[in-house]
């Protein structure tokens, strides 16, 4: 059977699956819709929060970004892992006893002050909708590729199944929904990973299997080293970026991952507080078979990859090669007009120009896979794109129907009628983003790196300090998140879309990357939160009985209004 | 008196956060990225050690430091009769 038809039977049968799942799992209540109705297993809330995690970026981009920046590749899979080390110890028991449905929501009670929420509001929607869109565009590239849709085609099915689900279970679909698409996105990642280790390293165990050796016993990490100087790219295990930046850039992805909401907001999902801690302990452990597995991947196609094209004919490329081309995806252009493929780092002789995003799906062809195998990673990278705009699509709403309305418009609002504002702002999100991905405006890409500095920026320091600070008050809170996020805004505007005059590389402040400044911004906000805190009056005592009731775990009750 | 035994759980629990937490900043921006280029020197199999630290070995500590931390935790809510099951 062909590649296509395969992959409509695997997408068939998982978007079957989740739609299944979805009627099955309808909310009816709006502790339902926003947090699952409170009683999710810590098992089932780490697979839940593994595939809400695990995105697009992390299933399609990242071992192709790794697999062509080599070392400084490593910031997303340190950044990306790390970051749950400080959801577990330092957020999520306290976020759960705390016991409410959102973020803003933390951040509104505990700084006593609905200005303070709605600085939260506008933080949350910022980093959802960036998130967000570039999932559908995600959805969007696979559609194209393996089913041979239009893309526009394809985000606008994406579109239908996550509106299906999201709208009709709220939390309490999203959950089991992306239970099932953890079982399928790891599989369909690993399985190509396995094969492909065995084929070149004999070993069983990629993560192991990279650092193994080929048939004549070089090592793969040194054969790869050795092509890398022979085509004048930067040393695979050395990288380029500078050691400050590496620094910078793993912090802000660690600060970011632990101030994202839709992750937060998983772990009010679960009973009690030591259930949200073994809920993080789960999430990680699964997030980590594809973490470490992803950069075993990175070095086989990047050495596949090579080897392939290198030097060779173009007219004896395979049929990936060709397929790949008519997406605009991979580009020749034969400058010395010898037939062959000049692959090296000068870019004024380099002839060949793959684009990072496809290698995850690229891999299992040009490794010769079988069909099937193709056709299980394009369903993959579905479960991968789906489950995360869900959660991203359930922040968005939560934040509208219950953050903006219930809590400050219209407090009197029914239980139904909030249930529905919630249903139609998730429809307005997926529309949003399905527009953003049909649409992709310059920024998306850009911006969704940096959705990490922005949460960094922002969430972080204001929950950290509302949660270790007894004596952190409104005021303090609000103008370092304030000063935080506006302070990521302009250097990412300044030096991503060349606003405020904009500038390049060499005008970074100390050789700062954007998506490196988040850790600055972060730091910026802590002092400032903490000066200012230490000149306005404290908060009132009630507040602080808040505080010392979330350090205790007992009597977490459940998740209320 | 309350307050006190609530006190001292939060003392401990702070403890237990600075030593995990060091351990966290030691394997990923200390062994990952400040001292990768000396680990490099030494060899495992076919990895450079700050290598393996940056893309592996920091991921592996990263999962064991949150089950340590479970553990811990459940033993310590136990102790200052925090622990919910028994309630």
């Amino acid at each position: 059977m062909s590649i296509q038809v395969w992959t409509w039977i695997l997408v068939g049968i998982t978007f079957t699956l989740y739609i299944g799942i979805a009627i099955w799992s309808r909310a009816v209540s709006t502790k339902e819709f926003y947090v699952a109705g409170g009683g999710v297993s810590p098992l089932a809330n780490g697979l839940a929060t593994a595939a809400d995690w695990m995105s697009a970026a992390s299933f399609i981009s990242m071992a192709g970004l790794i697999s062509f920046n080599g070392y400084d590749g490593s910031v997303y899979l340190m950044g990306w892992t790390g970051g749950y080390v400080l959801l577990a110890l330092l957020l999520a028991p306290y976020l759960r006893k705390f016991g409410k449905f959102t973020v803003p929501d933390f951040i509104g009670d505990r700084y006593y002050s609905n200005v303070a929420r709605s600085v939260a509001v506008f933080c949350a929607l910022l980093v959802s909708f960036t998130y967000v869109a570039g999932q559908m565009r995600g959805v969007g590239l696979v559609f194209s590729r393996f089913l041979e849709v239009d893309i526009n085609t394809g985000v606008v099915i994406g579109m239908i199944i996550v509106l299906f689900y999201a709208v009709l279970g709220g939390m309490k679909g999203i959950t089991y929904t992306q239970v099932a698409q953890y079982c399928v996105l790891i599989f369909a990642f690993m399985v190509p990973a396995i094969f492909i280790s065995i084929q070149m390293t004999g070993n069983l165990i990629p993560q192991l299997g990279f650092g193994g050796a080929d048939e004549n016993g070089i090592y793969l990490l040194d054969k790869l080293d050795r092509l890398h100087r022979e085509l004048g790219f930067a040393e695979y295990t050395s990288g380029s970026k500078s050691t400050l930046d590496v620094f910078l850039i793993t912090a802000a992805l660690m600060f970011g991952t632990a101030g994202l909401p839709h992750v937060i907001v998983r772990f009010f999902t679960v009973k009690k507080v030591a259930d949200a801690r073994k809920s993080a302990g789960y999430a990680l452990l699964l997030i980590a078979i594809l973490y470490t597995a992803a950069p075993a991947i990175s070095v086989f196609s990047r050495t596949n990859l090579i080897e392939t094209v290198s030097n060779q004919e173009y007219k004896k490329m395979p049929e990936w090669f060709g397929n790949w081309e008519k997406t605009g995806l991979i580009q020749f252009d034969d400058k010395n007009k010898d037939g062959l493929i000049q692959y090296v780092a000068d870019a004024k002789k380099n002839e060949l120009i793959v684009d990072k995003d496809i290698m995850v799906l690229a891999n299992p062809e040009i490794a010769g896979l079988p069909n099937w195998v193709v056709a299980l990673v394009a369903a993959g990278a579905l479960a991968a794109a789906l489950s995360t705009a869900a959660g991203l699509l359930l922040v968005i709403s939560a934040a509208v129907s219950h953050d903006l309305i219930k809590k400050m418009i219209n407090p009197n609002i029914t239980e139904k009628g909030e249930l529905l504002v919630a249903r139609l702002a998730a429809v307005v999100a997926v529309c949003v983003a399905g527009y953003f991905g049909i649409h992709p405006p310059d920024f998306v890409a850009a911006t969704v790196a940096l959705a990490f500095g922005l949460a960094a920026a922002s969430f972080f320091p204001a929950i950290i300090l509302g949660i270790f600070s007894k004596r952190m008050n409104s005021e303090g809170a609000i103008s370092g998140m304030i000063i935080g996020i506006l302070l990521m805004l302009f250097y990412m505007m300044k030096f991503k879309f060349d606003w405020f005059g904009g500038g390049t590389k060499e005008d970074w402040w100390f050789g700062i990357s954007p998506e490196g400044f988040g850790t600055i911004a972060m730091i910026a906000n802590f002092i400032i939160s903490i000066i200012v805190s230490k000149f306005m009056k404290a908060p009132p005592k009630e507040v602080m009985e808040i505080v010392e009731n979330i350090r205790i775990p007992i009597g977490a009750g459940e998740a209320t209004h | 008196m309350v307050s006190e035994n609530k006190k001292k759980y939060w003392n401990k629990n702070l403890k237990y956060l600075a030593i995990l937490l060091s351990i966290w900043f030691l394997v990923s921006f200390v062994f990952g990225i400040l001292l990768v280029a000396e680990l490099n020197l030494i060899r495992i199999g076919g990895f450079k050690l700050g290598f393996w630290f940056a893309q592996q070995g920091a991921i592996y500590v990263f999962v064991m430091l949150i089950f340590v931390y479970i553990k811990l935790m459940n033993k310590l809510d136990k102790e200052f009769g925090f622990n919910e099951d028994e309630k």
